[in-house]
């Protein structure tokens, strides 16, 4: 156990495993993908009240659930790197970042589309709106500040301490659309109890969201990838790597 | 010469950041005078109709006040940090967390109380029904602590870059919006006659909240900040 966790801070190591879950896990990722739009897309029966509008669930609410998890990881790989001070636990949140902003950005976009032909507008000042707005701005603060800093490594600490301050932000995201009853109806997937979502709908629904997580996991690994090469570029096994004789 | 107890050197630095503040007074009406310039561009853009403004006068108070503690926030280190003092105060043997708490509470004294002491004036200015006021005044007492105590977080993340002023906003910004709704909810309230106590409890929780968990976080900034 303890020997995993120390070989979790070797950039090599790393470097290695990630290149051979990915081998695995992209292609399954984006056959998951494909399966899940063409299902939920083209085989689902339309809904009774929105017609075939409603199949943009299929992209909102997956990137909407994983946006949100990300930050979790985020903030949770920002704890681990100001705690244990692990080199790796930086480079995952500093590539949590840009995916967590873009699926959140994902989320916004297709919910003002869905919600021209449902609501008869693009955007409203809804609590749970205006709260994923928000966790977009924590995103992109996140980016700036790091950006800012000429000093990585003071860059990943400062970053560390915002995404913690911002995890204050994140029950509230999720609780919003329960404590002010609005235009967005409230979540209806449920783990205990039973989902207002029909089977049909729900299995290609649960596809979909199992194959975000799966593209976040590959997009973190590729991002941290890129990172661990350019931090540790003057090493000597990156050399290697990039004179040929790579994994 | 031993080391003063915690609460004496708090008391100290305290007294230090308010004679600072107090030897140049334009910087503590610099504040005040923003706040009523802002006011004074509302009538000239939304026009001069009393009911419109009373309408829009919770929101526009408000957001005023939050944008001038914004401002504010970000020279709250940065005296201290360019000339080193702060560097001193880190390696001092004094627990950083009540430091930093002295330090925010002078800025609050000079910025935040101020503004809620002024705002009666200005929320007549803008026709706020007098039922709303003492809703504004309480709610801005307690909101714009704890914008202070989180603006101390930004400010200390951000002391020690050339170009801090645009990237403080971006940063905490996000984290004031909270107070933002529950400080107009509780003037909005008052106005249309129910009560705004609860508004108020919750800004009281977001202070209890920001005052156990805002220093530390400060602190931790400030570290980074002078170890880069």
């Amino acid at each position: 156990m303890w020997t995993f966790f120390h070989k979790l801070g070797s950039p090599p190591w790393l470097y290695g495993i990630s290149g051979s879950i990915l081998r695995y896990l992209l292609p399954l990722t984006l056959l998951g993908l494909v399966v899940g739009a063409v299902w939920g897309l083209l085989y689902t029966s339309p809904d009774f009240r929105q017609g075939n509008s409603y199949r943009i669930i299929y992209i909102h609410v997956p990137s909407a659930v994983v946006a949100l998890a990300g930050y979790y990881v985020m903030a949770t790989a920002g704890a681990v790197s100001l705690i244990w001070k692990m080199k790796m636990a930086d480079i995952a949140m500093k590539s949590c970042a840009p995916i967590g902003a873009a699926l959140t950005f994902v989320a916004l976009v297709t919910g003002a589309i869905w919600g021209k032909p449902t609501w008869g507008t693009w955007w409203v000042w809804d609590a749970r709106i205006t709260s994923m707005l928000i966790l977009l701005f924590l995103y992109l603060g996140v980016i700036a500040l790091y950006e800012a800093y000429d000093n990585k490594e003071a860059a990943s600490k400062a970053c560390a301490v915002l995404s913690l301050v911002g995890t204050v932000n994140i029950p509230i995201i999720y609780k919003s659309v329960d404590w002010w009853y609005s235009l967005h109806q409230p979540a209806s997937i449920k783990f205990t109890g039973e989902s207002t979502i029909h089977p049909s709908m729900l299995y290609p629904l649960l596809l979909m969201i199992i194959c975000f997580y799966a593209l976040f996991t590959c997009a973190l690994l590729m991002n941290m990838r890129s990172e661990i090469l350019s931090r540790e570029r003057r090493t000597k096994w990156v050399r290697k790597l990039a004179a040929g004789e790579g994994n | 010469m031993s080391a003063p107890s915690v609460p004496a050197f708090c008391m100290r630095l305290l007294r230090r950041q308010l004679v600072l503040a107090v030897r140049r007074p334009v910087e503590i009406g610099n504040p005040l005078l923003f706040f009523a310039m802002v006011v004074a561009l509302f009538p000239l853009g939304l026009g001069p109709a009393p009911d419109r403004l009373a309408d829009f006068a919770p929101g526009i108070l408000w957001i005023i006040a939050l944008l001038s503690n914004l401002l504010t926030s970000d020279a709250v280190f940065r005296s201290d940090f360019d000339d080193g003092s702060l560097e001193q105060l880190l390696l001092s043997p004094q627990p950083l967390y009540f430091s930093v708490f002295a330090y925010v509470c002078a800025h609050w004294l000079v910025t935040g109380l101020l503004l809620a002491l002024v705002s009666p004036v200005f929320a007549l200015m803008l026709n706020l029904p007098v039922a709303g006021i003492a809703a504004l005044f309480f709610s801005l007492l307690l909101g714009t602590a704890v914008l202070s105590l989180v603006g101390g977080i930004g400010a200390a993340l951000t002391v020690g870059l050339k170009r801090g002023g645009m990237l403080i906003s971006l940063l905490i910004l996000p984290l004031y919006m909270p107070v933002l709704i529950f400080g107009t909810a509780a003037v909005k309230a008052a106005v249309d006659g129910a009560p705004a106590g609860p508004y108020l409890a919750i800004l009281g929780a977001m202070l209890s909240l920001a005052i156990a968990l805002a220093p530390i976080a400060t602190a931790a900034g400030l570290r980074i900040s002078v170890d880069a």
